[in-house]
């Protein structure tokens, strides 16, 4: 946790709180599975807890898109991407873990 | 420098190639670690245009490409997505195989282990019941385990084990099938090999010995060898083995053999892994045999090779595969010791046993050459004397300060053979065997079988004249005997004319003696003698 801390700090460039960045998260999920509803939910109270207005969730049903699964690379579902902010960030799992969730977002400093 | 294609890809690879191009089954390659244009890349040189059945929708190549760090586990999950992309990819071709290479990947690029085992269980499965025949790729890494992660316990149907070692230098491939459920599968070490076309694997030995025997004879192309075979020379498709020490006339009797066989109009394959074809073509030039007119026709083809290049392995597909496109009827190999070089003997037993069935399943007369080290003449080096029809035997005899060359038919499959040697000798007007002499010292050959030769001719003439002798002995013996018939006879004859005479004389005298006395008689009036009476008779005529 520490070294995730410092390494945040010291980016030179830090998001700045006061200018928003819209965080493009993309969720694949195959069809309505379980995983999947619980993934969604999870994701979607996070959000709302430390992205309030300034997120946007795009929910990929591979079953419906296959092709869509090379692009990203996904082997395992739920898949988390984390699109924007930069750099790139995979998550993987139903999302019930919120601390790993939060240290794979790059969320944990804002608690 | 490239770094080689491991064999398994490759292996999957041909699978799905071979599906698409000679099956019409088109396939999905998942590449868990190369990507596709270094995959595409490394196997052209091998012989696969993977973009273009890729363009024929007739392959589907996907890379997934994972890595741990980008990955942070937040809770259950499976991999659908890795279902999903099978799936897609195989609807989009028809695919009806799948090749997963390396599939193990995922338990380095994924957390939770035991979710990756489950779920590539559940895939197997999936995979099966889709009907689509898979190959997945694994890695060994200690001598017990098939696999890495032991996924082979996920697999029921079929494992198949790829080795790879490295023996004095020289490497060989070698394929095990460790299980194949509902077959009867060999269960030997298969050596195999990868060159311009794939990999070829050469059964150690074939399942049966069922090839054909044809009765035909071929000549040997030396007309006394062939009068030694039963008169009529080897059987067409038989193996023949000319072994001897070294400068004994192997090579000249081989090519003897090719010779006759280009003669015939037959194509002959000779394998030269010891000298260069020039080499051989002047060398045997010396002893009559103009091989050169044969190569110019196409009769005649060599392939001279060192069996180092390659290892033992890369030998046998060579000559496969030069023996599948010239078709001959005869080949030459000279000397399968050579592959000794390169191999332990029990590899060069099962080469050269796999070479023996080959030609033989091909009905091609087989001539091979070994040199054998003075004093084990019978012990064929390769020890595969038992794998040969005929054996020829070539040896030096030392007598009387020369080195002189003999030839005998060790044994013969299936003929009468002559059990003499024979000393041959190489003229400029090819090779010609000669009797040999046995005497009480051995056999004699050269200079001494000349030199035997000369007495006896020197015995019979001096017979010969012996026996001219007692005839005229006897002539003029017969002569003088005839000679001293004649004197006897002529004397005998003066003698009996002598005697003739002298008895005649007397028979004249005594009658007169007998007149006169009757004359007397009657004179003096004699009687009643009988005297009387005769000399009256005869009186009485005379009157």
């Amino acid at each position: 946790m520490r070294t995730t801390k410092a390494k945040t700090r010291a980016r030179p460039r830090k998001p700045d709180p006061r200018k928003p960045v819209v965080w493009n998260l993309r969720l694949y999920v195959a069809g309505q599975t379980p995983k999947s509803v619980r993934a969604i939910s999870n994701l979607k109270v996070l959000c709302e807890e430390h992205l309030m207005g300034r997120y946007r969730i795009e929910v990929i049903d591979l079953r419906k898109n296959p092709q869509l699964a090379r692009g990203d690379q996904i082997v395992a579902i739920p898949t988390l991407v984390r699109r924007l902010p930069r750099p790139l960030r995979t998550i993987i799992g139903d999302l019930s873990n919120s601390v790993r969730l939060l240290v794979g977002l790059d969320l944990r400093e804002v608690d | 420098m490239e770094a080689p294609v491991p064999a398994k890809t490759l292996f999957g690879l041909e699978f799905l190639v071979r599906g698409a191009t000679q099956y019409s089954e088109p396939g999905v390659f998942m590449s868990f670690e190369e990507s596709i244009p270094d995959l595409t890349k490394n196997v052209a040189s091998l012989g696969f245009d993977l973009d273009r059945l890729v363009a024929d929708k007739k392959l589907f190549v996907d890379h997934v490409s994972i890595t741990r760090s980008e990955f942070r586990e937040t809770g259950e999950y499976d991999l659908d997505g890795l279902f999903i992309r099978i799936a897609d990819a195989a609807q989009r071709v028809g695919a009806r195989r799948v090749v997963l290479d390396t599939i193990e990947a995922l338990f380095g690029d994924l957390p939770n282990p035991g979710i990756v085992r489950g779920e590539i269980r559940r895939l197997f499965n999936w995979l099966k019941q889709k009907g689509l025949t898979t190959v997945i790729t694994a890695e060994r890494d200690q001598p017990d385990r098939l696999t890495r992660h032991g996924i082979e316990e996920f697999v029921s149907d079929c494992v198949i084990l790829l080795d790879h070692r490295i023996r004095e230098e020289i490497s060989t491939r070698r394929l095990r099938i460790v299980k194949y459920r509902g077959s009867t599968h060999g269960t030997n070490e298969y050596p195999f090999l990868i060159d311009d076309q794939g990999i070829s694997v050469l059964p150690i030995s074939s399942l049966g010995l069922d090839h054909d025997a044809p009765a035909e004879r071929v000549s040997s192309g030396i007309s006394r060898l062939d009068v030694m075979l039963g008169g009529k020379g080897f059987c067409r498709g038989s193996s023949i083995l000319a072994s001897g020490t070294a400068g004994t006339g192997k090579t000249s009797i081989a090519a003897h053999f090719a010779d006759a066989a280009c003669r015939r109009g037959e194509r002959c394959l000779f394998f030269a892994f010891e000298e260069s074809p020039r080499q051989i073509v002047r060398n045997m030039r010396s002893i009559g045999i103009d091989l050169e007119p044969w190569v110019r026709k196409g009769l005649l083809q060599f392939l001279a090779a060192r069996p180092t290049y390659g290892g033992i392995e890369q030998v046998l597909l060579l000559t496969h595969k030069r023996i599948s496109s010239f078709q001959p009827s005869v080949v030459v190999v000279d000397p399968v010791t050579n592959l000794l070089m390169v191999s332990t003997q029990n590899e060069v037993r099962s080469m050269l046993t796999r070479l023996v069935d080959f030609l033989k399943t091909q009905g091609i007369t087989a001539i091979f050459t070994s040199l054998t080290a003075a004093g084990s003449l019978e012990a064929s080096e390769a020890d595969v004397s038992s794998l040969m029809d005929t054996w020829l035997l070539l040896k030096t005899i030392e007598v009387g300060g020369e080195r002189n060359r003999a030839l005998y038919v060790l044994k013969s499959r299936g003929m009468e053979h002559s059990n003499q040697i024979r000393e041959f000798v190489l003229t400029d007007d090819g090779l010609r065997l000669l009797d040999v002499y046995l005497g009480p010292e051995g056999v004699l050959t050269g200079s001494a079988r000349v030199s035997q030769e000369m007495r006896e001719k020197a015995v019979v003439t001096f017979r010969r004249q012996e026996l001219e002798t007692r005839r005229r002995e006897l002539e003029r013996k017969r002569r003088i005997f005839e000679a001293r018939m004649v004197m006897l006879r002529a004397e005998f004859e003066a003698e009996e004319e002598i005697i003739q005479q002298t008895i005649s004389e007397s028979e004249l005298l005594g009658e007169e003696v007998v007149q006169d006395r009757g004359q007397m008689v009657l004179s003096r009036q004699a009687d009643s003698s009988s005297y009387k009476k005769e000399a009256r008779a005869k009186a009485t005529r005379k009157r």
